[in-house]
C-alpha cells in the first residue's frame, strides 16, 4: 500500500513531466511521427494549409489577417494539444524508465570456471548459460536463477517495496533479475538472459513506450476514425462546389475549420494516450504487461482462475479450534498440541503454536528441560512429534495417528472420530494428537476465508466474470470453501494438468480466460491463458510463460487487472462516442456562419445565435481545440468502472458520453462565442 | 392530416408488424433447407435445375467464392439485358414496332435492372416492347430481387455460424429464393391485382376518341408556331400485373408505364395501393424475423425491425406533416383537407390516393430500396421532398430493399456496436462475434461508397455544364434534384425526384456507374464480413455482454444511422431542400 500511494503521489500536474511534455509536443510535429495518427494528419496539413494561405494573403492584400490568423493559430494548439496529451500520458513512464535505467548500470561480476575458480567480468559481458557467484552486498549481474543457496534480496530497484525477499535454489521462488542487490548470504546464480533482452530491458521499454505497438482494438478504432475522416473531407471536399452552385463559394480557412471540426479530433488526439495511461495504471499497481495486447484481453476475460491459497483464502491453513476427548481438558490438548509442533516450521504447525497462546497464554518454555527430540514428519509414519524425558506427543492424520493409538491398545472414543467427521465436513482439516499413545483430541486446522472477497466475487459476477477456484484440496473441503468463498465453480485436487485441460475446455467454448501462477509447472498454462500474470516470485519459467507480471505477488490482483482492462476498453468508447456526438453541434455552428451571408433565410439554423459569422467558425474551432486538453486528465485517469452488468454500464455511459456529447459542445460554443466577442477578438 | 389518414398509416404499420413472423419463419425454412408446405411441388422442380445446370446442392461455398458466383451471374445477367434492348426490333412481342434502344440508354437500363435500382431514364411504353418487359426487364426483377435476399441470408449464416468458411451455395440459395419465395407470392399477387383492374395483355396500343378534344400550341424546328388540335388518344397497354407484382415485392420499382403506381393500369385502387405498399415491406420485415431465428436471439431481431418501425414512423409523419401543409405561397388554392376536398394538398398527387396514402406510399418506397411511386416528388413541398431523399442518404435501412435493407441495417449494427460497444468494458462482440479491425474496415468501407458516390458525382454535376445543362429548376431546387439522382442510383432506390433530364450521355453513365458502385462495392465488403464473422468463434453471453436487445439498443441503433447519416448529407441537405424551405417560408420559390 505504502509503494502505491509513492507512486501514485506523481500527480497529473507534476512539473518535470509537465515540461517535458511541452517540449514533446513541437518535437511530434514532424510529419512522420504525425502520420502516425491518420486524424491529426489532417489537422496539420489543414494548419498547414491555412499558414499558407495567411502567408499569401499577407504578400498579395496586406493587412486583414485577424480571422484567418486567428483560425491558423487555433488549428496548431489543436495538433499540439493532441501531441501534449500523448506526451503527457508518455511522461509518467519515461519518468519510471529513468529509475529503472539507474538500476541497469554496468555491474562487476564473478564468473564461474569449470574449475571452481571465479573470474572478474562486467555484467554485460555475460551471456544466457554462464554461471556467476554472488554475494552480500553485490548486485546480481542479469536475470538468472538461483542454483545453488539461499539468500535474501533486495528487490526495491524492480519492485518499490523496501523488504528484502528470499531468493533459493529449487522450488518456486528461484528467480532472481538482473539489478538488484543481495542483502545476506551467498548465491550461484545460472544467467538466463543475455545483455539488452533482461527483465529490466523489456521494462524500461515498456513503461517507456518505445516497444508499445498498437493493440488490435486500438487498430480497429483507428481504422474507424479514418474511416469517418474519410466521409467527413468528402463531406467538406463537395460543399465547396455545392457553395458554387448556390452562388456562395467559401474561403479556405472556414472550409478548413469545418473540416476540423468535423473530424473526431478529440478521440483521435486522446487514442494513444488513452492506451498509455492503461498501461501506466498496471504500473503504478505494480503489474508489468508485457504487451497491451494482454490489457485489452484482460477487459475482456469471461473466466478467472484463481488459486485458492493466497487469493481466496488467507495464506495457508491455520488452526481455529481445539476439540477435546471426554475427560480431557481443553487446557491440556492444548498445550500438548503446541509442544507438538514447537519445532514445526510449516505454517499449520506455527499456526497450532499460535493458537494455544492465545487461547490459554501458553508459552511453551518448559521444553528444555525435558531433552526434546523432535521427531519430524515423514510420509510413512504420516506423524510428527516430539519426545520429551517420559512422554511421547505426536500429532497427524487422523487415520494414523489412530492407528498409533490403537497399535498402543487404546481406544478412538466417538467423541473424536464424530470431531474428525464435523471438521471435515466443514471444509476444515482435522489432525488428532496422542501423549503417550492415548488420544487427548483433535485440532481443527481450517482455511480463512479472506474479508471482502464473498463482494468482490458478487460483484465479477454482475460484470460477467465466472471465477473458479483452484485447489489441491479433496472436493468436500473444495465445496465448503467454494460455498464459502462465493466463487462459481471450483476444481479440486488439481493437478497442473487439470488446470490446462479447463482453460483449454473455455477457450474452445470462446472465453477468455485468465490466470496467476508462479511455478514452473504452472508455466504451460500461463503461456496457454489468455491474461497469465506470472508473480514475480515466481520462477523465470513462469515469468516468461505469462503476458504480465505481478511485481507484488499478490495472485488477487488478477480482478484489479480486469478492471483496468476494462476502464481502459470504457474510456476509449467514452471519448470516442462523445467525440462524435460533438458533431452535431458544429454543424450548427458553422453551416449558418458558412451562408448567412448568401441566404439570410439559414439565420434560423443559427440555434446558438452566436454573434457574427467569423465568431462562429472561430469559437468552433476553439471549442474543438480545448475539449482535447478538458479531457486529458479523464484520458489518464480512466472513466470510472462500476462493477454492473453491461446493460446498465452501457444505459450510464451513453447517457452521459453520448447525450452529454450533444448537448456540450451547444453550451461550451456558445460560451467561447460570448467571450470572443466581448473580448473583440474578431 | 385527418384521422383516416392516421388510421391509413397506423393499419398499415399493423399489417406489416403481423407479417413479420410467419414471413420470417417461412424465409429461414427455405433458406435453412427444411421442410415446408410447397416442397411437394416445387422439390422437383428444384432438382430437375440442378440437374440441368450441373449444381451440387450439397457443396458449399467460402465468401470468395459466392462472391464470384453472384458477379459472375449478375454480369452475365446484365450484358444479355443489353442484348435484348439493343435488338428488340428484330425480336418478337413488339406490336408497337418500338425501335432498338440507343446504346447510353441500354447501358444505363441494363446496369440500373441489373443492381435492382430501376432508375429510368425513359418512358416504358414509348421504348420498351413487350419481350423487353417481361424477359428483360422482370426477368431482371427476380433476378436481383433474389441476389439481395440471398446476400441478406449469407450475412446472417455468416453472424450464426461459427469457425467455418462455408457461407452456402449461391445457387441453391438463389434457386430457392424464386422457387418459393419470389414465384409463388408473385403469381398469387398478380391475380389479385388483375382482380383490382390492373391489366396483363399483350394488345398493340389502341386509340380512344377524347369526348372533349383540345388544342396544343407547338413550336417547330423552323421556330413557327402551329397549334394542333387533339382529338384522340393512344392508350398504352401490356403484360403488367405480372411485372407489378414482382416490382414491388422484389423491392424493384421499374414501372411498366412511365407514370409507375400512379398510372391507373399499375395501381387502381387503394385497396391495390396497400397491397403494393405491404409487397414492398414485406419481405425486408420478415428478414429481421428470420435474423433472430436463425442467430438464436429472436428479441434482437425484434429490436432491429423496432428501430426500424420508429425512422419509419418518423419519416412518415415528417412527410405528411410538410404535405398537409401545402404551399404558404398559393394563396386562394384550397390545400387542406376536408369534407368538400378530402385529399388536402393534392399538388403532385394522385386523386385515388390523396396526401396521406401518397406520402405513406414515398416513405416506404424509399426506406426501402423499391422506387415505384404513386406520387410525384418534385411537386412536394421542399421538406416534405427531403423526406425520400434523406430516406435513401441513410442507406434505405429502414426496412430496405429486399435483403439490401437487412444488411445495409446490419452494417449500422456494427458501427453502433463498435462505437458504443466499448463503452461496457470489453472490446466490441455482436451475437458473440468479436468485431475486428478488417469488420470495421469492411464496414467502413460500405458506408463510404454510398457518400463517395452520392456527394462525388453530384459536385462534379452541378458545377460543370453537363451535368447543370439538365437542371429543370434554379437554385435550391435544382440542387436537390442532381442529389436526388445520384442519391437514388447509389442507394439503388430508382424513384426519381422528376424535373432532371436525365437521358443524356452524362447522366445515363454516370447514374450507371454510381448504381454499379452502390451495389456491388456494397456487396462485397458485406461478403467479406459475412466470411470474417463465419470464422470466429462465437463467445458465450453473459451479464458483461453488450446488450444488442431491447429499447436502449434500438435507441442507439437509431441514433448511429441519424448522426452518421445526418452528418455526412447535412451541408448538401442544408443548400438543398432545407434552404429552399426557409427561403419558401421567405416568400421566393423555384
Amino acid at each position: 500500500m505504502n509503494k502505491m500511494a509513492r507512486r501514485g503521489e506523481r500527480s497529473l500536474t507534476d512539473r518535470k513531466i509537465m515540461t517535458r511534455a511541452i517540449a514533446d509536443s513541437f518535437r511530434k510535429l514532424h510529419p512522420k511521427a504525425m502520420a502516425k495518427n491518420p486524424v491529426m494528419f489532417v489537422v496539420e496539413v489543414g494548419a498547414v494549409l491555412t499558414t499558407v494561405q495567411l502567408i499569401w494573403n499577407a504578400f498579395h492584400h496586406g493587412g486583414g489577417v485577424g480571422f484567418g490568423f486567428q483560425i491558423t493559430v487555433w488549428l496548431w494548439f489543436t495538433v499540439l494539444f493532441a501531441n501534449f496529451a500523448e506526451a503527457m500520458a508518455e511522461g509518467r513512464g519515461k519518468a519510471q524508465a529513468e529509475t529503472l535505467r539507474k538500476a541497469r548500470t554496468e555491474t562487476p561480476a564473478r564468473r564461474l570456471l569449470k574449475d571452481g575458480s571465479t573470474e572478474a567480468v562486467v555484467s554485460t559481458a555475460l551471456r544466457a548459460g554462464d554461471l556467476v557467484l554472488v554475494s552480500a552486498g553485490e548486485f546480481i549481474p542479469g536475470d538468472g536463477e538461483v542454483v545453488e543457496g539461499v539468500a535474501s534480496v533486495d528487490e526495491s530497484a524492480i519492485t518499490g517495496e523496501s523488504a528484502p525477499v528470499i531468493r533459493e535454489a529449487g522450488g518456486d521462488r528461484s528467480a532472481v533479475t538482473g539489478g538488484t542487490r543481495v542483502l545476506s548470504d551467498e548465491i550461484r546464480v545460472q544467467i538466463t538472459s543475455n545483455p539488452g533482452e533482461t527483465f529490466l530491458d523489456r521494462m524500461i521499454g515498456l513503461v517507456e513506450g518505445a516497444s508499445r505497438k498498437k493493440t488490435p482494438n486500438e487498430i480497429a478504432l483507428n481504422i474507424l476514425l479514418a474511416g469517418l475522416t474519410i466521409i467527413f473531407l468528402l463531406a467538406v471536399v463537395t460543399l465547396e462546389p455545392f457553395a458554387v452552385y448556390s452562388g456562395a463559394p467559401q474561403n479556405l480557412f472556414v472550409l478548413i475549420s469545418l473540416l476540423v471540426c468535423l473530424i473526431p479530433t478529440t478521440i483521435g488526439g486522446l487514442l494513444s494516450a488513452i492506451g498509455i495511461a492503461g498501461m501506466d495504471r498496471l504500473i503504478r499497481r505494480n503489474v508489468i504487461a508485457l504487451s497491451g495486447r494482454a490489457v485489452e484481453a484482460a477487459g475482456d476475460v469471461d473466466v478467472l482462475l484463481l488459486d485458492k491459497t493466497g487469493t481466496i483464502t488467507l495464506g495457508n491453513r491455520q488452526a481455529t479450534a481445539f476439540f477435546p476427548c471426554p475427560g480431557v481438558e481443553e487446557v491440556e490438548l492444548a498445550r500438548t498440541a503446541q509442544l507438538a509442533s514447537l519445532a514445526d516450521e510449516t505454517p499449520e504447525g506455527r499456526s497450532i503454536v499460535v493458537l494455544a497462546k492465545e487461547r490459554y497464554g501458553l508459552r511453551g518454555q518448559e521444553l528444555a528441560q525435558h531433552n526434546p527430540t523432535f521427531i519430524p514428519f515423514s510420509a510413512q509414519t504420516r506423524m510428527s512429534g516430539v519426545d520429551l524425558d517420559a512422554l511421547q506427543i505426536r500429532k497427524g492424520a487422523p487415520d494414523a495417528i489412530s492407528r498409533h493409538v490403537a497399535a498402543r491398545g487404546n481406544p478412538v472414543p466417538e467423541a473424536a472420530q464424530r470431531a474428525v467427521r464435523d471438521i471435515s465436513s466443514e471444509g476444515g482439516t482435522p489432525l488428532l494428537v496422542a501423549a503417550d499413545g492415548r488420544l487427548l483430541g483433535a485440532v481443527a486446522l481450517t482455511d480463512i476465508v479472506k474479508g471482502g472477497i464473498h463482494e468482490r466475487f458478487e460483484q465479477l459476477r454482475a460484470m460477467g466474470i465466472r471465477t473458479v477456484m483452484i485447489t489441491g484440496d479433496n472436493p468436500l473441503t473444495a465445496a465448503f470453501i467454494a460455498r464459502q468463498a462465493g466463487v462459481d465453480d471450483f476444481l479440486a485436487e488439481a493437478k497442473p494438468e487439470d488446470k490446462m485441460a479447463l482453460i483449454r475446455s473455455e477457450q474452445a467454448k470462446g472465453k477468455l480466460v485468465a490466470m496467476t501462477g508462479d511455478g514452473t509447472n504452472d508455466a504451460p498454462a500461463l503461456a496457454q491463458a489468455d491474461v497469465g500474470v506470472a508473480m514475480n516470485t515466481g520462477t523465470q519459467a513462469a515469468k516468461e510463460a505469462g503476458n504480465m507480471v505481478d511485481l507484488d505477488s499478490n495472485p488477487t490482483k488478477l480482478i484489479e487487472i480486469v478492471e483496468i482492462g476494462k476502464q481502459l476498453l470504457i474510456t476509449r468508447g467514452a471519448l470516442t462516442t462523445f467525440s462524435v456526438a460533438n458533431d452535431v453541434a458544429k454543424y450548427f455552428a458553422i453551416i449558418p456562419a458558412m451562408f448567412a451571408a448568401a441566404f439570410p433565410q439559414l439565420e434560423v439554423l443559427n440555434v446558438m445565435h452566436l454573434a457574427s459569422p467569423e465568431s462562429a467558425v472561430l469559437s468552433a474551432v476553439i471549442f474543438n481545440a480545448l475539449i482535447i486538453v478538458a479531457l486529458i486528465p479523464l484520458a489518464l485517469r480512466g472513466v470510472r468502472y462500476r462493477p454492473v452488468g453491461a446493460a446498465a454500464l452501457l444505459k450510464r455511459n451513453l447517457l452521459i458520453y453520448g447525450l452529454g456529447g450533444i448537448i456540450a459542445p451547444f453550451i461550451g460554443i456558445k460560451l467561447i462565442d460570448m467571450l470572443v466577442t466581448h473580448l473583440r477578438i474578431v | 392530416m385527418t384521422a383516416s389518414g392516421w388510421f391509413q398509416i397506423a393499419l398499415y404499420l399493423l399489417v406489416i408488424f403481423l407479417i413479420a413472423k410467419p414471413v420470417g419463419i417461412f424465409l429461414a425454412r427455405v433458406f435453412n433447407r427444411e421442410k415446408t408446405f410447397l416442397d411437394p411441388f416445387l422439390r422437383p422442380v428444384e432438382k430437375l435445375v440442378y440437374r440441368l445446370c450441373g449444381v451440387d446442392e450439397t457443396r458449399e461455398m467460402r465468401w470468395t467464392e459466392y462472391a464470384v458466383a453472384m458477379l459472375l451471374f449478375s454480369g452475365v445477367s446484365m450484358a444479355l439485358l443489353y442484348l435484348i434492348e439493343r435488338t428488340q426490333k428484330w425480336l418478337p412481342l413488339d406490336p408497337q414496332k418500338l425501335p432498338n434502344v440507343p446504346p447510353f440508354l441500354a447501358f444505363g437500363t441494363a446496369a440500373s435492372f441489373t443492381t435492382n435500382t430501376n432508375w429510368q431514364a425513359y418512358g416504358g411504353e414509348t421504348t420498351m416492347s413487350y419481350l423487353t418487359q417481361m424477359a428483360g426487364l422482370a426477368y431482371h426483377n427476380f433476378a436481383s430481387a433474389a441476389v439481395g435476399i440471398v446476400l441478406a441470408i449469407v450475412l446472417i449464416r455468416g453472424i450464426a455460424r461459427k469457425e467455418t468458411d462455408k457461407l452456402g451455395n449461391f445457387w441453391v440459395d438463389v434457386t430457392r429464393c424464386l422457387l418459393w419465395v419470389l414465384l409463388p407470392v408473385c403469381f398469387v399477387a398478380a391475380l389479385v391485382l388483375v382482380s383490382q383492374g390492373v391489366i396483363q395483355n399483350f394488345h398493340p396500343y389502341p386509340s380512344a376518341q377524347l369526348i372533349s378534344p383540345h388544342s396544343v400550341q407547338a413550336t417547330g424546328a423552323n421556330g413557327k408556331t402551329t397549334i394542333r388540335k387533339i382529338t384522340e388518344q393512344v392508350i398504352p397497354e401490356g403484360p403488367v400485373a405480372s411485372q407489378e407484382a414482382i416490382k414491388e415485392f422484389g423491392t424493384n420499382g421499374g414501372g411498366f408505364f412511365n407514370a409507375n403506381s400512379a398510372h391507373p393500369f399499375e395501381n387502381p385502387t387503394p385497396f391495390s395501393n396497400l397491397l403494393e405498399m405491404v409487397l414492398i415491406f414485406a419481405i425486408p420485415s420478415g428478414l429481421t424475423y428470420t435474423l433472430g431465428r436463425m442467430t438464436g436471439s429472436q428479441r434482437h431481431g425484434w429490436a432491429v425491425w423496432a428501430a426500424m418501425a420508429f425512422l419509419f414512423l418518423a419519416a412518415v409523419t415528417t412527410a405528411y406533416w410538410a404535405e398537409s401543409q401545402g404551399n404558404p405561397l398559393f394563396h386562394g388554392v384550397d390545400q387542406k383537407a376536408s369534407a368538400i376536398q378530402p385529399g388536402g394538398n393534392m399538388e403532385g398527387k394522385e386523386v385515388r390516393f390523396g396526401d396521406a396514402d401518397s406520402v405513406l406510399f414515398a416513405a416506404v418506397t424509399t426506406d426501402a430500396s423499391c422506387g415505384a411511386v404513386n406520387s410525384m416528388f418534385d411537386s412536394y413541398t421542399p421538406l416534405g421532398g427531403m423526406v425520400p431523399l434523406v430516406n435513401i442518404m441513410l442507406g434505405e435501412v429502414v426496412f430496405g430493399g429486399v435483403g439490401a435493407g437487412l444488411y445495409g441495417m446490419l452494417v449500422f449494427v456494427i458501427l453502433a456496436v463498435f462505437i458504443a460497444g466499448l463503452m461496457v468494458g470489453r472490446t466490441p462482440e455482436y451475437l458473440g462475434k468479436k468485431i475486428e479491425s478488417y469488420d470495421v474496415k469492411m464496414a467502413m468501407l460500405a458506408v463510404l461508397i454510398l457518400t463517395f458516390t452520392i456527394l462525388g458525382f453530384s459536385a462534379i454535376s452541378v458545377v460543370e455544364p453537363f451535368g447543370t445543362a439538365s437542371i429543370s429548376n434554379p437554385g435550391p431546387h435544382g440542387l436537390t434534384q442532381v442529389l436526388y439522382a445520384y442519391t437514388s442510383s447509389a442507394g439503388n432506390n430508382g424513384s426519381a425526384f422528376a424535373g432532371l433530364e436525365a437521358n443524356t450521355p452524362w447522366y445515363n453513365t454516370s447514374t450507371a456507374v454510381a448504381q454499379l458502385l452502390g451495389r456491388f462495392f456494397m456487396i462485397i465488403p458485406i461478403l467479406a464480413i459475412a466470411g470474417s464473422l463465419a470464422s470466429k468463434k462465437i463467445v458465450p453471453e453473459s451479464s458483461g455482454t453488450f446488450p444488442v436487445t431491447g429499447a436502449l439498443f434500438s435507441t442507439l441503433l437509431v441514433s448511429t444511422i441519424v448522426i452518421v447519416g445526418a452528418l455526412t448529407f447535412f451541408p448538401a441537405l442544408s443548400l438543398g431542400p432545407i434552404l429552399e424551405h426557409l427561403m419558401m417560408l421567405a416568400g421566393k420559390m423555384f
